[in-house]
Parts: C-alpha cells; sequence; structure tokens
C-alpha cells in the first residue's frame, strides 16, 4: 500500500514537472521542473530495488547535469521571448495529436511485446546493490566500460576544442 | 491494489511523449536538449523496471551507460549551444537557417 501510495504522487510530480518544463516561459522554471522530474525517477529507482541506480541518478542528472543547465541559462540570459506561445496555434495542436498518437502507440506495442515476451516471473527477487551492478558492469561488460570511458574523453577534449576554436576566431568569420 | 511493472512503464510512456513533444513545440535550444534529457530518462525507467520485472541486472547496467552517454552528450550539446550563442546572440533554433537552400 505504501509503494502504491508513494509511486502515484512521484508519478504526479514526475508528470508536472514534464509539464513545466514543456510550458515554462522562463528557462530556469523549465530546468526546475525537470529537476523535480529527475528526483521522482530516482525514487521509482528506489521503488524498484535499484538503489545505486536511484544514487547515480541523483548524482549526475540532478547534481552535474542540471546544474550545468543552470549555468549555461544564466550564461546566455533568461530573457528570452522564445517561448511556448510563440508558436502557431495549429502547430501546437499538431504538435499535441502527435505526441498523443505516439504515446498510445508506444503503450500498445509495449503491451503487444509484453503479453508475448513476458515469462512468469513476476517480480523477482534483484536487489541492484553496488555489488551486483558491479559484478556484471566489470564482468561482462568490462570492453564496454573501457569504451565509455574512452567516450567521455573524447567529449572532454570536443568540448576544450569547440571553446578554443571559438576564441582563436572572435568575429564570426568562418573558418577558410 | 499493488504496483506491477505496467505502471512504470505506461508512466515512462508518458514522459517520453512529453519530451517528444517539447522538442516539436519548443524553438528554446536549451529547452529542447532538456526535451531529450526526458526521453533518455524515460528509457532508463523502462530498462530499471524491466531489469526488476525479469529479474536481470542486465536493464541496471544498460541504464548507466545510457547515464554516460546522455553525460558525455550534455558536455557537447551544451558547449555547441553556447559557441552558437557567442556567434549569433540567440539561443532560439528557428534564427539557425545558414544551410537552408
Amino acid at each position: 500500500m505504501g509503494e502504491t501510495i508513494t509511486f502515484i504522487i512521484f508519478a504526479a510530480v514526475a508528470i508536472a514537472g514534464a509539464m513545466t518544463m514543456l510550458s515554462a516561459r522562463n528557462p530556469v522554471y523549465s530546468a526546475v521542473g525537470l529537476l523535480s522530474t529527475m528526483f521522482s525517477i530516482a525514487i521509482m529507482y528506489i521503488l524498484l530495488d535499484a538503489q545505486f541506480v536511484a544514487v547515480v541518478q541523483v548524482i549526475i542528472y540532478a547534481g552535474a547535469v542540471m546544474t550545468l543547465f543552470l549555468f549555461v541559462i544564466m550564461l546566455i540570459g533568461v530573457d528570452n521571448p522564445g517561448a511556448y506561445g510563440a508558436r502557431p496555434i495549429g502547430q501546437r495542436v499538431m504538435t499535441w495529436i502527435v505526441a498523443g498518437v505516439f504515446f498510445a502507440a508506444l503503450v500498445l506495442a509495449g503491451r503487444q511485446a509484453w503479453i508475448t515476451g513476458s515469462s512468469a516471473l513476476g517480480g523477482a527477487d534483484l536487489t541492484g546493490t553496488i555489488e551486483n551492478v558491479a559484478d556484471e558492469l566489470f564482468g561482462t561488460w568490462t570492453i564496454v566500460f573501457l569504451a565509455s570511458v574512452i567516450l567521455l574523453t573524447i567529449a572532454a577534449l570536443g568540448t576544450i576544442a569547440l571553446a578554443y576554436f571559438d576564441r582563436a576566431d572572435p568575429d564570426g568569420e568562418p573558418a577558410p | 491494489m499493488t504496483v506491477t511493472v505496467t505502471w512504470y512503464l505506461i508512466l515512462a510512456a508518458g514522459l517520453f511523449s512529453m519530451g517528444v513533444a517539447g522538442v516539436m513545440i519548443r524553438r528554446n535550444a536549451l529547452i529542447m536538449f532538456m526535451s531529450i534529457e526526458l526521453m533518455l530518462n524515460s528509457v532508463n525507467l523502462t530498462f530499471v523496471a524491466i531489469s526488476r520485472e525479469l529479474g536481470l541486472i542486465e536493464g541496471q547496467v544498460a541504464a548507466l551507460f545510457v547515464m554516460v552517454i546522455a553525460a558525455a552528450e550534455v558536455t557537447v550539446g551544451l558547449a555547441i549551444i553556447v559557441a552558437i550563442f557567442r556567434k549569433k546572440a540567440s539561443a532560439n533554433v528557428d534564427e539557425l537557417a545558414e544551410l537552408k537552400g
């Protein structure tokens, strides 16, 4: 019963946060809405017995990624008029129709796959402790883990390169 | 009334659809980027829910890898947005039409 109540509350918070992100005129409000969605998803992970993923979700998304977003919003200014109402009304209506159809298609497709693909394991006893996750991560997926290390290094180098070439070319002339 | 995995999947589908709507409806590049993050998060939620349901830890490992990719993507994407802003003084994607024929 407690699980049901927690799920309903935090599902509502997640959806409200996502709606805030979609409709807020001020990008800071959008970031805060997304932040509450991220926290709610971390709660969902705890309900699903995935403690390690929940902690990583809070540290990486709610901590690092959203802070980076807020930094960039503060850097490039919050008084941006490109708001929700800027699109023509027909385009907004079409967007919601497309998103609704997409949602229905996702649920239908997932339901079909679930009915044909599911076994009767329902609610298997699995706890995502650090030990369990690390056994799998460093046992089976070591190569993929190393590849992700290389990817992160390349991403950091790419960011430095972007900042550097931008400074080397200050007045917006296209590079020869 | 207990929470089944279907509830989590429906919530994830809803969040993903809202992310899709955000990419289509907003013209601020930062908020489009936040919508992409929302879509990645909802996919992570399905991974973890299915992992729990089937009793396989692989779903949680996949969610961790998605987070790694998302972190790399955020650094590069925000650097690109800042670089564009320094050239055009705008984060509005409708004004980026240099490739228009």
